[in-house]
């Protein structure tokens, strides 16, 4: 597997003498559709990004921002609608498979044939990148091992768990041993200790050199896996940056979360706002932006406020994006 | 740059496209031959049997009027294998087609490969052509015995005929299924458009049956096309300049119905 995932990495001997640093160049990228109604609905609407070799990039926002869209157009299957596209230095509208050749996509909702085993899953894919039957069946032990599903190449796809066939779906992408991995929303629906297990797997990739570019709305996804990111909110990018330096750029060090009864959360951030930089109201939750989360809660207390749960936790992305669309990600 | 722009290789021939899916159509038919086999076998048998045999047992009319035949099992074959292709074709194309659009998606997974909408057609289009090829090549053996074929040379032409005739629905109704958000236009399809087909277009009596004008409308229907040509290959009675506009006709609809299915799908998925 170790030979899977370094040449993944762009090293092979038949890439390009010209090595193409910046894998994704997106200027002023828009995309619209036609509705049935006859409208038109822009999806993404401008953005610039540039993703390098190697790197492990984000697009976090909620439903609906243009994450996928943007996705979709990057995986060369959706055409730019207005603006400037270069994947792996080439034009998806003229070099779409030879782009494809080299990209390995994992979908927001696996679409593995459920007729076929997991083994077939693999190999049959790789056939379709005119990979050598005997070069395919190599790569597919090697694959199933990557996913922990050696035990399961017989298996039918429907008896696998959700878990699994995500990790076949990982495993299937990366069977042309692809340049640029894409990611739309990869532990979406997933249980904690499968999304672990997938992060996990995610991670082995990126310390091997795997470019990653996925989608996500959870926020501690795009930590844990995320070297840089843009927040994208209504098909526009309004932030970019490291995790870190969004949170710090952002937010504040800490926030103090306290509950208080139904409907009364409104009427206590006023009394409440002189206790740091910032007071967010949210329906079920007050939260204070400040450095010291704790000094906040002693003060609230000694206001003769009385909430009915309270935490002190680190700034998160969450609450970046709570500053800058002032909205929640998950709604 | 300009290097890696040119090297690269715009689109991938159709012929590779196609051949880089054999081994998923492969598998598909590995595992679901001896179904197509005995339901190939199965659906016309039963129908000769009913039609040709048990109900044209009280047929006896003169070979004028049955265009050529000296039986009516003779008359009804070739027509019945035609319009068994057509249903054949048209329910290789309906569900199968919506379900690998949005149900398993494996559209949108071998899309994401340097294959194409063409390549994907294709292929899919070839596993009918060869269902077809193997349900009319089936039928044609098992009819062989009853002297139903008035040349050698006839059961062959009238094969191609049959696969022909398949093949025009299978790329019609491909290019349908593409531009059909929900299965219940599949209802309407087969009320409206394959069942009336099947009753009017010549295989169970002659169209003239259906006087001047119902003649006419039956003779418009790419069915007609097919059982006629298959007819008159099967009883060597065949009017050359008419079995020309049967195949123009076939195989304009054919290209256009490919002509569409690739469009089509290529605005579903590629959008």
């Amino acid at each position: 597997m170790s030979d899977t995932l370094s040449e993944s990495a762009g090293q092979r001997d038949d890439a390009p003498a010209t090595a193409v640093d910046a894998m994704i160049v997106a200027r002023g990228l828009r995309k619209s559709f036609r509705q049935s109604s006859g409208a038109s609905f822009e999806a993404v609407r401008g953005i610039d990004l540039e993703v390098r070799k190697g790197e492990s990039f984000g697009f976090l926002g909620p439903n609906g921002a243009g994450k996928s869209s943007t996705m979709r157009m990057i995986a060369a299957v959706s055409p730019v609608t207005e603006g400037e596209l270069r994947i792996l230095g080439m034009d998806p509208a003229v070099d779409g498979p030879a782009i494809r050749g080299r990209l390995g996509v994992c979908p927001q909702e696996d679409n593995l044939d459920q007729e076929l085993n997991v083994f077939d899953n693999l190999y049959i894919y790789g056939r379709y990148f005119g990979l050598p039957k005997q070069v395919v069946r190599d790569r597919v032990g090697e694959l199933l091992e990557f996913a922990k599903l050696t035990e399961k190449a017989k298996s039918r796809v429907e008896e696998l768990s959700g878990g699994m066939k995500r990790r076949l779906t990982i495993a299937r992408s990366l069977v042309n041993r692809p340049d640029l991995l894409l990611l739309d929303e990869p532990t979406t629906g997933l249980d904690p200790q499968a999304r672990h297990l997938l992060w996990d797997q995610l991670f082995r990739l990126k310390q091997a050199g795997v470019t990653l570019v996925l989608t996500t709305h959870y926020m501690d996804e795009a930590e844990q896996l995320c070297d840089r990111l843009v927040v994208m909110d209504k098909g526009v990018i309004v932030a970019e940056g490291a995790p870190l330096e969004l949170i710090r750029a952002h937010s504040t060090r800490e926030v103090a979360e306290l509950r208080f009864g139904v409907g009364e959360h409104g009427d206590h951030a006023e009394a409440l706002a002189d206790l740091g930089e910032r007071v967010e109201v949210l329906p079920d939750r007050l939260l204070v932006y400040t450095d010291d989360g704790e000094e906040v809660l002693a003060k609230t207390h000694e206001r003769g406020l009385q909430p009915l749960a309270t935490l002190v936790r680190r700034s998160s992305l969450e609450d970046v994006f709570l500053r800058l669309t002032g909205r929640t990600l998950v709604d | 740059m300009a290097a890696l722009t040119l090297s690269a290789s715009r689109d991938l021939p159709f012929i590779e496209g196609v051949r880089r899916q054999v081994d998923y159509w492969a598998v598909l038919w590995a595992r679901t031959w001896r179904g197509v086999v005995v339901s190939s076998f199965l659906s016309p048998f039963l129908y000769v049997l009913a039609m040709g045999v048990l109900l044209g047992g009280f047929v006896d009319a003169d070979p004028d009027v049955m265009e050529g035949a000296t039986s009516y099992l003779a008359f009804v074959v070739p027509g019945l294998i035609a319009a068994h292709a057509m249903q054949t074709a048209v329910s290789e194309t309906t569900y199968p087609v919506m379900g690998m659009i949005k149900w398993q998606r494996i559209y949108e997974s071998m899309l994401a490969t340097p294959l194409g909408p063409r390549h994907v057609v294709g292929a899919h289009l070839m596993s009918v052509a060869l269902h077809l090829a193997a349900t009319c090549g089936l039928y044609a053996l098992v009819m062989a015995p009853f002297g139903i074929y008035e040349s050698w040379w006839g059961p062959f032409l009238a094969f191609g005929s049959q696969v022909l005739c398949g093949m025009t629905f299978a790329t019609l109704v491909y290019a349908f299924s593409t531009r059909l958000r929900s299965e219940e236009g599949f209802g309407v399809l087969f009320r409206l458009g394959v069942f009336p087909l099947f009753l009017f277009s010549g295989a169970f009596f002659p169209v003239s049956n259906l006087g001047d004008v119902g003649g006419s409308v039956a003779r418009l229907t790419p069915l007609w096309h097919g059982v006629n040509l298959s007819r008159m290959f099967a009883l060597d009675n065949v009017t050359w300049w008419l079995a020309g506009v049967n195949v123009v006709v076939l195989v304009a609809l054919m290209l256009l119905g490919w002509r569409l299915a690739v469009s089509g799908l290529t605005k579903r998925m590629l959008s």
